[in-house]
């Protein structure tokens, strides 16, 4: 009996050897770097043929996912201790590690005329909820309760928090206008080279420990050669521009 | 035991919201249901029926969405609890409370129904002729009847609440003491990797919702049927 599933069979054989040719890589990204990633893979893309699939969550819980066997090949951490512990455990390429950005905090409000560029509103705390990303997973939720700690309203504005279990949660907490002010990363809010929405006070770097955010191969990546590409591929000038152009800073 | 203050203040507030969930849906789910167990009007009966079933097919992302849209500022809701000088409900135990009401709603409604729909007129139209008042007869003959149903809609819902965790995770804010409920906090651990609290929480959740199931079918065996 001749069935008519073979030729289906046959396209589908050969479809999915289609793309060996370019390769694809899983990439764990840092919450706060969503946007700049977004806008990097499709120039990757393009200029090397491999595709990069990004996964969004706080850094704390990709450490935890990779610990337990995600299949990530490269992390985009928001910070740089997190990649140094995955490498003391074996889970990365210590080689690997280099800081892509640099990033910066910033208090924001989803409306308008809220923040003035000062921490003031924060002082006059005539608000009922500041949101920050819970410091347990979220380096930008540590370096926002220095922030307050180092201001002298870490105790006074306790009773305010309310955390959003990735920067991004975060975000969306005050963009919705339930909670009138947070922190949160700059490159959620900045675009050519300004704040796009809303107003904003940015946190000078010396209130908290630097945002250093670090990329580590990790050893599922090592042998796909579009990982190594894709961390080239980050340190070209072409990204660094991208990276820039969301409010990063760059070592160079 | 390595658990914190936050872990015993989360362990309260479970009990507390799923007492005061199942306690608020007894309330508001006993006229509805028994608006759909004798209701003649058959399509609004079927949309009612429908409404009410949602919460079990969609995901806890879907009414977590809409809560937060609109219990905020900018939402109809949070405009009225505004005005009334209440101020929003996201991040609050009220918040938490519409939510979970919600998400139980059907687990209070179809038991209640099904108890009613078995129990049927007779016995309210046999009481109805000994000159009982409606209200009378239904604390006098239909609860008593309906006690099984009763008890499976409370049972349920408590034990669904306990275990609610979607819908308070988009609108909680992860608040010690007002929004962390146990849920939540054993998320918080298994993230921060604090793998000793994280199962001494989970197993405790795990056995006491066994015991709470355990004993709804206890109570159902022994009288042998649904209601």
């Amino acid at each position: 009996m001749r069935r008519p599933v073979r030729p289906v069979l046959l396209v589908f054989a050969l479809s999915s050897s289609l793309p060996s040719w370019a390769g694809s890589l899983q990439v764990a990204v840092a919450a706060n770097f969503t946007a700049p990633f977004q806008a990097l893979a499709p120039l990757f893309e393009q200029a090397t043929g491999h595709q990069a699939v990004g996964a969004f969550a706080a850094t704390g819980q990709l450490y935890a996912q990779i610990r337990h066997g995600a299949p990530f090949e490269v992390l985009l951490s928001a910070d740089s201790s997190t990649p140094r512990r995955l490498i003391e455990e074996g889970e990365g390429v210590a080689a690997s590690r280099f800081t892509y950005a640099t990033g910066k905090l910033v208090l924001w409000s989803a409306q308008p005329d809220y923040l003035d560029g000062t921490p003031a509103a924060l002082h006059a705390g005539k608000f009922r909820h500041l949101a920050i990303a819970n410091p347990q997973t979220a380096p930008y939720g540590l370096a926002a309760l220095q922030t307050l700690e180092q201001l002298g309203l870490r105790e006074h504005l306790a009773e305010r928090l309310v955390e959003g279990q990735s920067i991004s949660q975060t975000q969306q907490f005050i963009a919705s206008g339930n909670a009138e002010l947070g922190f949160i990363a700059l490159a959620q809010v900045y675009r050519d080279g300004r704040i796009s929405s809303g107003s904003a006070w940015q946190v000078p770097a010396n209130l908290h420990t630097p945002l250093h955010q670090d990329a580590l191969l990790l050893n599922r990546g090592r042998d796909n050669p579009a990982a190594q590409a894709w961390l080239d591929f980050l340190q070209s000038p072409q990204a660094a521009e991208v990276i820039r152009a969301f409010g990063y800073d760059l070592a160079d | 035991m390595p658990l914190t203050q936050n872990d015993f203040a989360a362990i309260g507030l479970s009990l507390q919201l799923a007492s005061l969930t199942t306690l608020l849906l007894l309330l508001l789910g006993t006229p509805l249901a028994w608006w759909l167990a004798h209701s003649r009007r058959r399509w609004s009966k079927r949309l009612v029926s429908a409404l009410v079933a949602l919460p079990l097919v969609l995901p806890p992302t879907v009414l977590g969405f809409y809560l937060l849209v609109l219990l905020g500022p900018h939402g109809w809701i949070g405009q009225l609890t505004q005005s009334l000088g209440l101020g929003t409900l996201t991040f609050s135990f009220s918040g938490l409370l519409i939510g979970a009401a919600l998400c139980s709603l059907p687990f209070v409604v179809q038991p209640l129904q099904n108890a009613f729909e078995a129990i049927g007129r007779a016995p309210l139209e046999a009481a109805a002729t000994l000159r009982a008042s409606p209200l009378d007869s239904f604390f006098t003959v239909v609860v008593p009847l309906a006690r099984p149903g009763f008890l499976t809609a409370a049972t349920l819902s408590f034990a669904h609440t306990l275990g609610e965790f979607g819908v308070v995770l988009m609108i909680g804010g992860n608040i010690p003491g007002k929004t962390q409920v146990v849920a939540i906090q054993i998320y918080n651990h298994v993230e921060g990797m604090h793998y000793a609290q994280a199962h001494w929480l989970a197993g405790g959740m795990l056995l006491f919702s066994f015991l709470i199931l355990l004993l709804l079918y206890a109570g159902r065996q022994n009288r042998q049927g649904w209601s």
